[in-house]
């Protein structure tokens, strides 16, 4: 009778073990996919600083907001979209690139290729020799 | 020689002046909102703050925001550690008395604070007409879109929201919105 409750109290505890693993390791997937989410959008009452990093206490209830959405089985697209209904576009720290905000992603694109482009002038004129007269 | 030179200086620095010049005529915490014209998200807040005389709830009712459809809502964040909400508190609980029988409700929300430093704030400002509820975990806050305290949201009777006004209203603003959805619905 004793090595049956022993067998049975060895068994309820692997369960249990195990149990509490896997809501472990559920939890650590749903903090990380949280963490992805609140990377990408902008604390309102900051400068440049994403939800993920804002100390503040609206960040802090905008990320409760991420999980539990995460949680209720929304994808990350779907989550960001929520915020973007309700704080615009300018809620995403990288905006789309459509419309003007193409600009955003291109322009430094041609400030650098005309900048190469300067020197790359500028350098073949200083090597190339002058004819003397 | 010299034009070309000049052409090139001028090329590089007069679309960055044209930008910043952009810049400063535009108020960089004026972030437009794209909840006007679409429906306000539903609430059910409890009430912390009672009100006074015909505008008074009780504490602890649930504010439903589907109860108050067919009503202009004015729907004010506030929270007891905001300085401008000072400036805005009397004219808004006066306004809101003006309006008592017309189809027209004032609603505080309490924005990231504890229910006893509100109440202890507005009896330091002598009181407040309209009730004010907390909203835990700011849920309805963000809901809504905000960015801080003060804002006010008018909704019209249908649920939806008209205007946002950030910062403190005054009474034109306050009057304004809420004559001209109150005109809206008498049509």
């Amino acid at each position: 009778m004793r090595f049956i409750r022993v067998v049975a109290a060895l068994a309820l505890a692997i369960v249990s073990s195990s149990a509490d693993a896997q809501q472990s390791a559920a939890d650590s997937t749903l903090e990380a996919r949280t963490s992805v989410v609140a990377s990408q959008l902008r604390c309102p009452v900051c400068q440049g600083l994403s939800i993920q990093d804002s100390p503040s206490e609206l960040s802090q209830s905008m990320r409760a907001v991420v999980r539990d959405q995460l949680k209720a089985g929304k994808t990350p697209d779907e989550v960001k979209a929520y915020f973007i209904s309700k704080y615009g576009e300018w809620i995403l720290l990288e905006p789309k690139p459509h419309g003007f905000n193409i600009l955003v992603y291109a322009l430094p694109i041609l400030l650098v290729a005309s900048g190469l482009g300067v020197v790359f002038v500028a350098v073949r004129k200083w090597t190339t020799p002058t004819t003397l007269n | 020689m010299n034009w070309k030179r000049a052409l090139i200086a001028a090329l590089c620095v007069v679309p960055v002046v044209i930008l910043f010049g952009y810049g400063l005529t535009r108020d960089p915490k004026d972030i437009p909102s794209p909840l006007p014209g679409h429906e306000a998200s539903p609430f059910a807040l409890a009430v912390f703050a009672p009100g006074q005389a015909e505008l008074a709830r009780a504490v602890g009712d649930s504010m439903k925001l589907n109860d108050l459809k067919g009503e202009v809502v004015v729907l004010n964040f506030w929270a007891s550690w905001c300085l401008s909400c000072r400036d805005e508190h009397q004219i808004l609980s006066e306004t809101a008395k003006s309006y008592a029988g017309k189809p027209v409700h004032f609603l505080g929300v309490l924005y990231q604070d504890e229910a006893a430093n509100g109440t202890k704030w507005i009896e330091q400002m002598g009181g407040q007409t309209y009730p004010s509820v907390l909203d835990p975990g700011a849920r309805t806050a963000i809901d809504y879109g905000l960015y801080g305290v003060p804002e006010t949201y008018f909704l019209d009777k249908h649920g939806k929201i008209a205007y946002k006004a950030t910062g403190p209203v005054n009474e034109r603003i306050i009057r304004h919105f809420v004559d001209s959805l109150m005109a809206v619905q008498e049509k």
